[in-house]
């Protein structure tokens, strides 16, 4: 047992720590976001469930919200509070937005990057931090 | 020290200061959300110098083309000029040098620039006829191609920019134009993308010169246009559209007719509805939609679910107001 933790700090002294790199490189960046937001957009607005809290909205806008929504929820770079999700989806609360309508979301999430063909465990990895905002985004 | 100029203001960055909180710390209000290069809000245009690579990440390529960078994410070590988008856009002095009717209500305009002018087809201008009239028009030639610059413009009931150039502008006229500006243009890189162009009325002018600009670069993936008007009288340059079928064997031309009574020769319906009958899977097109705005909207969204990537569609809606 000393032996093998020798051998392992040996390793970790030649080679430098092994560590998992950090979930946004390990989808691919902002490269991913991209591809990731061109399907997920697609999958909302063909959703009957949630595509009416989308109509008239401008979609080269929309889309880069998408996108900083996602680069959150792959771990990456953002500034986005608890009160930015608040305040950006309130007018949709009072629309009716609620649970079932963030289920669908989460789904085409899931949808979306099962798609881009990511493991399991990452897509776990982003669906908690997507569902962390669950209260925010329904004003609870 | 670094300078960036806005406006009249020359401001001082302070060590990794970015252009956003510069300007944004001095009282000048850009638009802005996330401050971390992805939201995209925070768009600017460079009008002298060059924006670094980094301030660049995440744009489409015909923004990136065109100077444009995100001010959270830009801080330049050397001096930058900087404006919003749409504002600031540099001003040149043109003669005219054709006026030439198209149909009964379109004109096209030709304008000899007196100083050197760079522009790429698809990109607008704005005409100015005095301080308080300016509207944008899009361009139809291609600098390689044409020795002047082509604009066609729609003659709108009471307009007071459109009424002048088709009533009083003469030729040897002088007039100012601003610009050019706009993204929705040909980038060549992929001459193989099948490119499918959509466009109403006097929306024609940036997508001959796109069309142009592709075929005589060599773009060889399938060429497809819709032009659609309510009926055939307002379609245009009809003859010009069909020799370059027969000259480019990978280019088709589809003349849309809206109303009830469809010659022999032209597709029945409205040319966006007609356009997505032809070409319903667009995964891996490059679209470009110019002309009226509602159909430059909807179709926009029905290209995209049809498959076409959000960066792939490009689209100059002009606004009625400004035509």
């Amino acid at each position: 047992m000393a032996e093998k933790q020798n051998l392992a700090d040996w390793y970790d002294e030649k080679y430098g720590k092994m560590h998992n790199p950090p979930l946004f490189e390990q989808l691919g960046g902002s490269g991913a976001v991209d591809a990731a937001v061109d399907i997920f957009y697609r999958k909302v607005l063909n959703d009957k469930r949630i595509n009416h809290f989308f109509e008239g909205v401008d979609m080269d806008k929309q889309a880069a919200k998408q996108k900083a929504f996602l680069t959150m929820a792959f771990g990456g770079p953002h500034n986005y509070t608890g009160l930015d999700m608040r305040k950006g989806h309130a007018h949709l609360v009072t629309q009716g937005l609620n649970d079932s309508h963030f289920d669908a979301v989460m789904e085409n999430l899931a949808g979306t990057l099962k798609e881009l063909g990511v493991a399991d465990n990452l897509i776990g990895q982003v669906a908690a931090i997507a569902e962390s905002t669950r209260d925010d985004v329904l004003g609870r | 020290m670094t300078t960036i100029r806005y406006g009249n203001k020359s401001l001082e960055l302070a060590e990794n200061q970015s252009v956003l909180d510069c300007l944004n710390g001095h009282g000048i209000p850009i638009p802005y959300a996330c401050r971390t290069g992805v939201c995209q809000n925070c768009l600017m245009r460079a009008t002298d110098g060059t924006p670094p690579a980094a301030s660049q990440i995440g744009l489409k390529d015909s923004l990136r083309l065109s100077s444009h960078f995100l001010a959270c994410a830009c801080r330049p070590t050397e001096n930058l000029d900087v404006a919003l988008p749409d504002d600031a856009l540099p001003s040149t002095h043109a003669l005219v040098s054709g006026l030439e009717l198209l149909n009964h209500d379109i004109m096209r305009v030709d304008l000899e620039a007196l100083s050197p002018f760079e522009y790429r087809a698809g990109q607008f201008i704005n005409l100015v006829r005095d301080s308080s009239h300016v509207r944008s028009y899009s361009l139809a030639s291609v600098p390689r191609l044409d020795k002047h610059i082509h604009l066609h413009v729609r003659r709108l009931p009471k307009g007071r920019v459109s009424g002048w150039i088709h009533e009083e502008l003469s030729i040897g006229q002088r007039v100012e134009i601003r610009g050019p500006s706009g993204d929705c243009i040909y980038l060549p890189g992929k001459p193989e993308q099948a490119l499918l162009l959509i466009g109403t009325g006097s929306g024609l002018a940036p997508l001959y010169g796109i069309l142009r600009d592709a075929l005589d670069q060599g773009h060889q993936g399938p060429v497809r246009l819709f032009h659609g008007s309510r009926d055939f009288h307002g379609l245009y340059l009809m003859d010009e559209l069909r020799k370059m079928e027969r000259r480019f064997p990978n280019f088709s031309y589809f003349p849309c007719v809206s109303a009830s009574h469809v010659p022999a020769g032209f597709v029945a319906g409205r040319v966006h509805e007609a356009a997505l009958r032809e070409t319903h899977e667009l995964k891996g097109w490059r679209v470009f939609l110019c002309g009226h705005p509602e159909m430059v909207k909807q179709t926009r969204k029905s290209a995209y679910l049809a498959g076409a990537a959000l960066r792939d569609i490009h689209a100059d809606a002009f606004n009625v107001s400004h035509a």
